[in-house]
């Protein structure tokens, strides 16, 4: 039967594959980083992660605003590393599970009335690569299948903070009706503050980061009413990101019990790493 | 008061990348999507002007491209700032050049603001 083992939330800084292409983990400046997901790929390894749903961004790489979905899920055997200007990076195509995708895709539209975009063929990009090698073993190959499930959050209007936690909710009825084993982690990726554009550009909010991660584990419902505005003030207009945060945490149990947490605010993003793992004992 | 579907720029500094934008800037995004592939980068360096052309740019367009203002681009032209990043494939502007110029000042002031340096033309 599928279980969901693992909430994983992270930032997907597109530096991040620079740094680790180029084994900057004994640069004082990208150490942070390295020692921060270090941790949490050794417990998902421990706990016999076998597929990863990854919630995140596609930015140009495979889709492009003369049609642009609001959601597409990847239902095919391998993703092929995108080109995002400089050429793909050295990984392996990353791995999936179609059969476990289209399971998804049929309770997701059937049960939980989210009509998806389905891609059987689908290039992947800094919005699910940047962590991934962070948390799963890749030489030679993948330890994990992977389900990329593409969100907009690029042209407005965007599917609102209510809408993922739903979409986290439908994700978990869908993995435990899986009739096959599978232990599941749940990544919602992107963020934290950031803003890319305009002479706000470089805009963080170092305050508003710690708080999102605390409300994140818990009181997330604290968040799923904030409208769009209120996320691009607090964190940058490019920070509606982390709205894809709330689909992992709609796949969790109401309480959780937090692994592991990381934080460090270098230089244009809040880079953060928050991993969770339900919580089912009885309150006190 | 913004509306949630409507936008009026309130966040000072702030552009939100609307479908008005993305009507107005969709030849300037498809062409700068066009960048992910490596023979119109080719294409591009070979002839700027003619690679341009062959995807319908306006000379209003044009012109910002080969000046690298991107905060024209942005502000006024419908650049979408995700599709416009290719464009540093092709040229030597960085993710910090051009922030520091949409933010009005030189590469070493805005470098000054920030925690930490990861890379200088990041």
């Amino acid at each position: 039967m599928g279980k969901i083992v693992a909430g994983v939330g992270t930032s997907h800084v597109p530096s991040y594959g620079v740094a680790y292409d180029t084994n900057q983990q004994d640069n004082p400046k990208w150490a942070p980083v390295f020692e921060g997901y270090a941790p949490a790929k050794a417990w998902l390894k421990e706990i016999g992660v076998t597929h990863a749903i990854v919630i995140y961004n596609d930015h140009g790489t495979d889709f492009f605003y003369d049609k642009y979905p609001t959601f597409a899920m990847g239902a095919a055997d391998e993703y092929p590393i995108g080109d995002e200007g400089w050429g793909p990076r050295n990984l392996p195509s990353v791995k999936g599970d179609s059969d476990f995708s289209w399971h998804l895709a049929n309770s997701l539209v059937k049960e939980s009335e989210f009509d998806l975009t389905i891609c059987q063929q689908l290039e992947v990009d800094h919005g699910l690569l940047s962590p991934h090698p962070f948390l799963f073993d890749h030489d030679p190959d993948w330890d994990v299948k992977t389900v990329p499930l593409n969100v907009n959050v690029l042209q407005h209007p965007l599917p609102t903070a209510r809408r993922l936690w739903k979409l986290g909710q439908g994700l978990r009825k869908a993995v435990e009706s899986y009739p096959q084993d599978a232990r599941v982690a749940v990544i919602g990726t992107g963020g934290l503050s950031h803003q890319l554009h305009g002479n706000r550009f470089g805009h963080m909010n170092e305050a508003w980061d710690h708080e999102f991660l605390d409300l994140i584990e818990d009181n997330p419902e604290a968040l799923i009413d904030l409208p769009h505005d209120t996320w691009m003030e607090r964190g940058g207009a490019e920070s509606v990101e982390m709205t894809m945060w709330l689909a992992m945490r709609g796949a969790m149990t109401p309480k959780v019990k937090k692994i592991h947490r990381f934080y460090y605010l270098p230089m244009l993003t809040g880079m953060a790493l928050t991993v969770l793992e339900d919580d089912t004992t009885e309150a006190a | 008061m913004s509306k949630e579907t409507g936008h009026s720029d309130h966040i000072p500094g702030t552009f939100v990348f609307t479908g008005q934008r993305s009507r107005k800037g969709l030849n300037l995004n498809r062409f700068a999507y066009s960048l992910h592939e490596a023979n119109n980068r080719e294409a591009y360096l070979k002839d700027p002007e003619g690679y341009m052309d062959s995807c319908g740019l306006s000379q209003w367009e044009k012109t910002r491209i080969l000046e690298g203002d991107w905060k024209s681009l942005i502000e006024e032209g419908g650049g979408s700032v995700y599709m416009l990043l290719k464009m540093c494939a092709v040229t030597s502007a960085g993710l910090t050049d051009l922030g520091a110029q949409m933010r009005g000042e030189t590469q070493e002031e805005f470098l000054k603001t920030r925690n930490v340096v990861l890379r200088e033309n990041a």
